[in-house]
């Protein structure tokens, strides 16, 4: 994960999360039950993921932006990306 | 006599303090968030920064104790069902085809917060926010929950109620190139005047249509553009398609508004019943975006004029502070403390306040300044901070 996602969500930094093998919308919101909040920052109100944020299952990039339903299996590390750019 | 002073700034939020001989800025607040509008609320001491994050969305932020600890909101969204028609982003590859035929909908999203407004004395809690795309919000719980002003959204200027159906007119609501950073063209609600005669009569101004009116509450609202001059279209007296920049009302003498237009500078005595071009392009007055008005006397305004809208930079490399006490018939400029050579400043629509005699201004080279006697003369506060979006005393 992203470590600026940490700065709001401290209870999140440095842990090993793990949660039962489903589609990434479902593995989104169980990080929401840990940290409350955490869908407003990386989805948008329509539930889609928000435009500068990518998420991969493994190494394959999610594909669907909207409703988020690739799916991960048993085993399966979603990460967590945020283009960064600017000064 | 205001001792606080807040920047919402491209690099977070800066707030001065009144020291007992010089204003004091703060470590910085939100370190490394762009912050479009911070204020304070009058009523209560609550201070609000809208926090721009280009990667987590538009977030509120609150602080209850003067500034020393605060909690972001993610409590304003667009509810579900609401729409708007897309605006075509005016880019090369635009197809002038396209938007003539069927309107295409969007569901929409939060893509900023670009300004809050506070209610009256009477309506503990009541605060207002104009976001991208279009949309105004209202919360009567000190901001942890927000509304959509239906009646706005829905409005016939720009489709009908797209919550039932399909649109029933034609939008008439442009978009602002400040929602372009977010990939879109959308329109924009960057001015919320309350009156604080009557809390139900409000006029808001939209980027690029213009002056809306309510008289009760935000149940109906009412274009309030007649006598704009909109000299970019086709017909320059369109009953839509203005560009407010912003709009701002006399406190003691609410019916006097003043406008900071794409198009000029314009005054109302009427309540934006009729508006009145009073710029004066050969004193400079003319092009720019801020307009603040004095707290007494409603024919009192200063504009901070810039060189034009194909150059929005200071007038040949040199600050002026623009004041008019006759309702806009004559303006005098005073550079008395601003750069004169080699300024190329821009001051933007939320960057100026007033408070009392005292004037603050901000740019976005980052250069802060401020006046005690009306804009008469200036002494800076600084010259190193990060693009300047917003000022507001405290």
């Amino acid at each position: 994960m992203t470590p600026h996602l940490y700065r709001f969500f401290p209870a999140l930094e440095k842990l090993q999360i793990e949660v039962p093998a489903g589609s990434v919308a479902e593995v989104v919101q169980a990080i929401d039950n840990i940290a409350p909040g955490f869908c407003d920052y990386v989805l948008d109100e329509r539930g889609a993921l928000r435009r500068h944020v990518r998420l991969s299952v493994n190494d394959t990039v999610v594909i669907d932006r909207k409703t988020l339903s690739d799916q991960v299996a048993d085993g399966g590390t979603v990460y967590i990306f945020q283009s960064l750019s600017g000064g | 006599m205001s001792n606080v002073i807040l920047l919402g700034t491209r690099k977070g939020t800066v707030i001065f303090d009144r020291g007992n001989s010089a204003w004091q800025p703060r470590p910085i607040l939100h370190a490394g968030i762009p912050v479009c509008y911070a204020a304070c609320d009058p009523r209560d001491g609550t201070l609000w920064a809208s926090l721009d994050h280009g990667h987590w969305g538009p977030k509120l932020s609150r602080s209850r104790d003067g500034g020393a600890t605060w909690e972001d909101l993610a409590t304003l969204k667009y509810p579900e069902g609401a729409r708007h028609i897309v605006q075509y982003l005016p880019t090369p590859d635009f197809d002038p085809q396209t938007p003539a035929g069927q309107p295409e909908y969007h569901d929409a999203t939060l893509l900023k917060i670009w300004n809050i407004a506070f209610g009256a004395a009477g309506q503990p809690g009541r605060l207002y926010a104009g976001t991208i795309p279009g949309g105004l919000f209202v919360s009567d719980d000190g901001g942890d929950s927000w509304e959509l002003n239906r009646p706005l959204w829905n409005h016939e200027s720009r489709g009908g109620d797209l919550f039932s159906g399909d649109a029933t007119s034609e939008t008439r609501w442009g978009g602002t190139p400040a929602s372009v950073d977010y990939g879109v063209f959308e329109p924009g609600i960057h001015s919320i005047v309350v009156d604080p005669r009557d809390p139900d009569h409000i006029h808001v101004a939209v980027s690029s249509a213009g002056v809306l009116e309510t008289t009760d509450g935000g149940r109906s609202w009412a274009g309030r553009n007649r006598g704009m001059l909109n000299d970019y279209m086709p017909d320059p007296n369109a009953d839509w398609g203005h560009d407010p920049h912003f709009i701002a009302a006399c406190p003691a003498q609410p019916d006097h508004l003043w406008q900071q237009n794409h198009c000029g500078v314009f005054y109302s005595e009427d309540g934006a019943q009729t508006w009145n071009k009073v710029s004066i392009p050969e004193r400079g007055v003319h092009f720019g975006f801020p307009v603040a008005v004095d707290a007494q006397d409603g024919r009192t305004a200063w504009v901070i004029p810039a060189q034009a809208d194909m150059a929005r930079m200071a007038i040949d490399g040199g600050l002026c502070v623009a004041r008019t006490q006759d309702g806009g018939q004559t303006w005098q400029t005073f550079r008395t403390g601003l750069p004169q050579q080699h300024a190329y400043d821009l001051v933007l629509r939320h960057g100026m306040d007033i408070a009392g005699d005292c004037l603050c201004f901000g740019t976005t080279t980052g250069n802060v300044y401020l006046s005690e006697d009306r804009g008469e003369t200036w002494h800076c506060l600084g010259h190193n901070f990060p693009p300047v979006y917003s000022v507001r005393f405290g």
